[in-house]
């Protein structure tokens, strides 16, 4: 496996396709990112991230869902595996563990 | 005016489809299109089109190109689909017999013509390379024009081969002088064993350069004067399994040789395969008192013997024809108004590149190579041409199957293969039976074309040449299904919607024309080489054959008793007549000048055929007389008589020839006949003038006319124990002059049989690949048969309707090969200086021929099909 290092990107990706469970797909997650970040990102960074995340077996896809808006094409469904949510997890402790070492006056 | 765009840019949906690997494709696009239709309502259409652009750019990156495995279908094995082409390709052949066996045999015999051509062509080309100085060795030639004629000759006077050995011997490994070019008889005795065989004498380099492979002795065995070589065969004749080596033997009965070495004999296909013996040059000089003479007078005017070269490692052919090539000005300069030359003729050349028109120009054995070469090809070409013909025609039958095929999920390259891989087999199927036809054929083969050839099992380049052009024919072939049909679209054939396009028939309408113009083409030139044999063999030859034999006189015996010879002959009852003469009568071997007669032009450089006869050759030969009488014992002064050809007479201008004078070098002859013109050299030819002068001393053969009475068996029987009494020292050889005579027209007969049997062929090919077209378009046209009938045609009506196109055809045919036919053929008949025309029945017989043999063939067809009852034919609709 390639290395499990999460790159910034990737797991903004990660938690999108986590919020979205279950109707997560490249579109989607675009909207997401969009709405959540007042960011735009480029559909294929979005793609390229997703297609990363699965080899590193953080997600998993199936092919199902059509809808008319997309000119009755199928779409990619996105889910986040047991060990993606791990990696989620592992990433969030390792936050907030960096945060708890932090001397308060530094924030103010 | 366009309707403005309101979807996504059409170039980006084009690049997305350009790179993506289709089972992403789907998904982007998915994508793309609904961020697309978002953001054509949140922020406008340009921007959203804009961002499309952006994504589809984006989403080009190597991660998300990259191809994956994208067959999601099984993959079976290569081989099973192999497997299940030839399956269908077996079943096709079975259920159209017919057409396999048209399209097999028509193309098995093209090649097996080709293969056969191939092998004859193969062989000439071959010829003479079993000698390993072949690209050394050289005949020297002599060149003149006399009368305004080129002529070359390879005979040369005897002081030639001293001169080259002793001026110009740093240009010559060897300098071989030959007593003749192997086709002299001699006979060849030991103890009670005698036989006539084929030999020369040659001087004591030959072994060397010939590079003999010498079975027992030396080469060296040449070196001491009585000695002799012997060929492998003569040697098992003559001494069986005991070792010929220094054994004693005899010459002609008069020269005691000693054996000194045995070679293997020559093969088939070189110069030298009837030189059965060699014996030395030094040997011949020594009792051929002619022959001493001539050389050690150093006569340059006798041109009676071949000299053979090598020449040095460093010399070449060119330069040392140039330092010869006035050898003979120097040594006669009174001969310089015929322009002589000296030159070698190199080995390479002997076999295809000698033989010389009137006016100089090669006339050799390479135009048949080319003439064959090029008739191998057309046959060839014919039976390709079936073969596609038929290949194409077959193929729109298949359409359905291509449809089928192709709905199941068959990809193009799929039928492309399948196609070439059924033509290949069909042909590979040709090929083997080409083969064995070749194997059948091979023996008569040889038989007519003189030649000893075999199929070339373990040559590279035969099976090269064989397999390489298999293949062609295989793709060439195939490409037409191969490449056309798999183009279909599956909807439209099966649907029924689909139609070859009107002109779909016109390639192959033109590939029939081509055929039957080569056909017709060969029909004409096979009829007018056997009226040109025919023409000659109906002219008059001016004496009678049946009946005579010669006899060669090659022993010292026979020139002592002509009388008792001929009364013991005579008295056997089987002799009608027997006479001596210095040449048999299929033969003026010949020609002197230095005649002078009454009211001669003393410019005139006058050449007369020279034949010496005893008293009784007229009436042995039955000269038919147009003025005057034959030589008589009955007036003494007939010892100086002479008798003239017709030409002869009007070549001298002489008004009334009997009587006079006519003197040759120092003798003075008188004309006592004028005899009609008798055929002496080629039936094709002007009979050359010829006098015939009594001389018993200049004889070289015996002719004897049979007693037509007697049993040809009975008369030959009682003749041989009269020579045997005579001429004990030699075996009894005779020959029939009318076989001689038919001798003269084997070439020609050669060519007319080996054209006759292209043109058959070719007739062959051309009407089986024509029944398989009419069959085809029969087949085709059934419907439209059916309904034409029921609307009243008849069945006339019909077989005109399927006929005339093919009829058409071979009348276009006929018409271009008329002039590709006049124009060869004249050509070759101006070749005969006495020739037939070129009437324009021929062309009519051969056109008619064509045309009965096309009706025939597709009338076959058409009747079949104009008689089937249209209820049948309607009823699947």
């Amino acid at each position: 496996m390639k290395g499990t290092y999460l790159g910034e990107f990737e797991e903004v990706v990660l938690l999108a396709v986590a919020i979205r469970s279950g109707d997560a797909y490249g579109a989607a997650i675009v909207n997401e990112i969009e709405q959540q970040m007042n960011r735009s990102v480029n559909l294929g960074a979005v793609h390229s991230a997703l297609s990363r995340l699965q080899e590193k077996g953080l997600v998993s896809s199936e092919m199902g869902g059509m809808t008319a808006e997309r000119g009755g094409r199928r779409k990619r469904l996105y889910s986040v595996t047991a060990y993606g949510r791990r990696a989620l997890e592992e990433i969030r402790q390792l936050r907030n563990q960096m945060w708890d070492a932090i001397p308060n006056p530094a924030l103010t | 005016m366009k309707p403005r765009n309101v979807g996504p840019p059409r170039f980006a949906t084009y690049l997305l489809h350009l790179f993506c690997p289709p089972h992403r494709a789907e998904e982007m696009e998915g994508d793309l299109d609904e961020l697309f239709q978002e953001r054509i309502r949140g922020v406008g259409l340009r921007e959203a089109r804009w961002r499309y652009v952006r994504d589809v750019v984006s989403l080009l990156r190597p991660s998300l190109i990259k191809r994956e495995n994208t067959n999601t279908y099984p993959t079976p094995a290569f081989t099973t689909m192999i497997r299940n082409y030839l399956k269908i390709a077996f079943r096709n052949l079975a259920k159209n017999r017919v057409y396999s066996f048209i399209n097999i045999g028509g193309l098995a015999a093209g090649m097996a013509v080709a293969m056969l051509i191939g092998l004859w062509i193969y062989d000439e080309l071959s010829y003479d390379r079993y000698f390993q100085n072949y690209d050394r060795i050289a005949k020297v030639m002599q060149k003149g024009t006399f009368n305004g004629e080129v002529f070359n000759g390879e005979y040369n006077p005897a002081p030639m081969g001293p001169e080259l050995r002793t001026v110009y011997g740093s240009d010559f490994t060897h300098v071989i002088m030959s007593s003749g070019d192997g086709n002299n008889d001699h006979i060849l005795a030991y103890g009670e064993k005698k036989f006539t065989k084929t030999g020369s004498y040659l001087s004591a380099g030959a072994p060397d350069m010939l590079a003999l492979n010498m079975l027992s002795g030396t080469r060296n065995g040449l070196k001491h004067q009585n000695s002799i070589l012997l060929s492998e065969s003569v040697a098992k004749a003559l001494f069986g399994e005991t070792d010929p080596l220094g054994k004693l033997m005899k010459i002609d009965n008069k020269l005691d040789v000693k054996v000194t070495g045995v070679y293997e004999d020559f093969p088939y296909n070189t110069e030298f395969r009837d030189l059965k013996f060699i014996a030395p040059w030094d040997l011949y000089v020594a009792s051929e008192s002619w022959v001493k003479q001539a050389q050690d007078n150093v006569e340059w005017g006798n041109f009676s013997w071949q000299v053979l070269v090598q020449i040095a490692p460093n010399a070449d052919f060119d330069a040392v024809s140039a330092k010869i090539k006035n050898i003979r000005l120097k040594h006669n300069p009174e001969v310089a108004f015929i322009k002589p030359e000296v030159y070698l003729l190199p080995m390479s050349k002997w076999h295809l590149y000698s033989g010389w028109d009137k006016s100089g120009n090669l006339e050799g054995r390479i135009q048949y190579v080319w003439l064959f070469g090029i008739i191998g090809v057309f046959v060839l070409l014919l039976a390709c041409i079936n073969f596609m013909n038929l290949s194409t025609a077959r193929s729109e039958k298949r359409a359905k199957e291509v449809g089928i095929r192709k709905a199941v999920g068959s990809v193009r390259s799929q039928l492309i293969a399948q196609f070439f891989s059924e033509s290949l087999l069909v042909v590979a199927f040709a090929f083997v039976l080409a083969i064995l036809f070749v194997l059948l054929i091979l023996p008569v083969f040889n038989d007519v074309a003189d030649k000893q050839i075999g199929i070339l099992w373990t040559n590279p380049v035969f099976w090269l040449c064989g397999i390489g052009f298999s293949l062609l024919t295989g793709l060439i072939a195939g490409s037409y299904p191969a490449l056309y049909l798999s183009s279909f679209q599956a909807v439209k054939v099966l649907k029924g919607t689909f139609r070859v396009g009107r002109f779909a028939s016109i390639p192959r309408q033109v590939l029939v024309v081509v055929q039957f113009t080569v056909s017709v083409t060969l029909i004409i030139g096979t009829i007018i080489v056997f009226r040109q044999i025919q023409h000659a063999k109906d002219r008059p030859v001016g004496y009678d054959r049946s009946g005579l034999i010669t006899v060669a006189m090659n022993t010292p015996e026979l020139h002592q008793h002509y009388n008792a010879l001929r009364d013991a002959l005579i008295q056997t009852g089987g002799v009608v007549d027997m006479s001596t003469s210095s040449a048999p009568a299929t033969n003026l071997n010949s020609q002197n000048s230095g005649f002078s007669w009454e009211g001669k032009d003393p410019n005139f450089k006058e050449s007369f055929g020279t034949i010496a006869v005893s008293h009784d050759f007229g009436k042995t030969v039955g000269w038919q007389f147009v003025q005057g009488r034959d030589l008589s014992r009955k007036f003494a002064s007939d010892s100086s008589g002479m008798v003239l050809n017709e030409t002869a007479v009007r070549y001298m201008g002489l008004k009334d020839p009997v009587g006079k004078q006519i003197k040759w070098n120092d003798s003075q002859f008188r004309v006592v006949g004028v005899i009609k013109d008798m055929i002496m050299e080629s039936p094709f030819k002007p009979v050359t003038q010829t006098v015939y002068m009594l001389n018993y001393g200049w004889a070289n053969v015996i002719n004897i006319k049979l007693n037509p009475a007697r049993s040809t068996s009975e008369s030959l029987a009682k003749i041989e124990g009269v020579f045997r009494k005579f001429n004990p020292g030699s075996p009894f050889d005779y020959r029939f002059t009318d076989q001689q005579y038919a001798l003269k027209f084997a070439a020609e007969e050669r060519i007319g049989k080996l054209a006759s049997g292209f043109a058959i062929l070719a007739i062959l090919i051309s009407c089986l690949g024509l029944f398989g077209l009419a069959s085809f378009v029969a087949e085709q046209r059934t419907k439209e048969i059916g309904v034409r009938k029921v609307l009243g045609a008849s069945v006339t009506n019909v077989w005109v309707l399927l006929s005339k196109d093919f009829v058409v055809l071979v009348v276009i045919a006929f018409g271009i090969s008329s002039f590709i036919a006049y124009y060869f053929l004249n050509g070759w008949l101006q070749k005969y200086q006495y020739h037939t025309d070129l009437s324009w029945w021929i062309f009519a017989v051969a056109g008619l021929g064509a045309l009965v043999v096309t009706l025939l063939t597709v009338s076959y067809q058409s009747i079949k099909a104009a008689l089937v009852n249209p209820v049948k034919s309607l009823r699947s609709e």
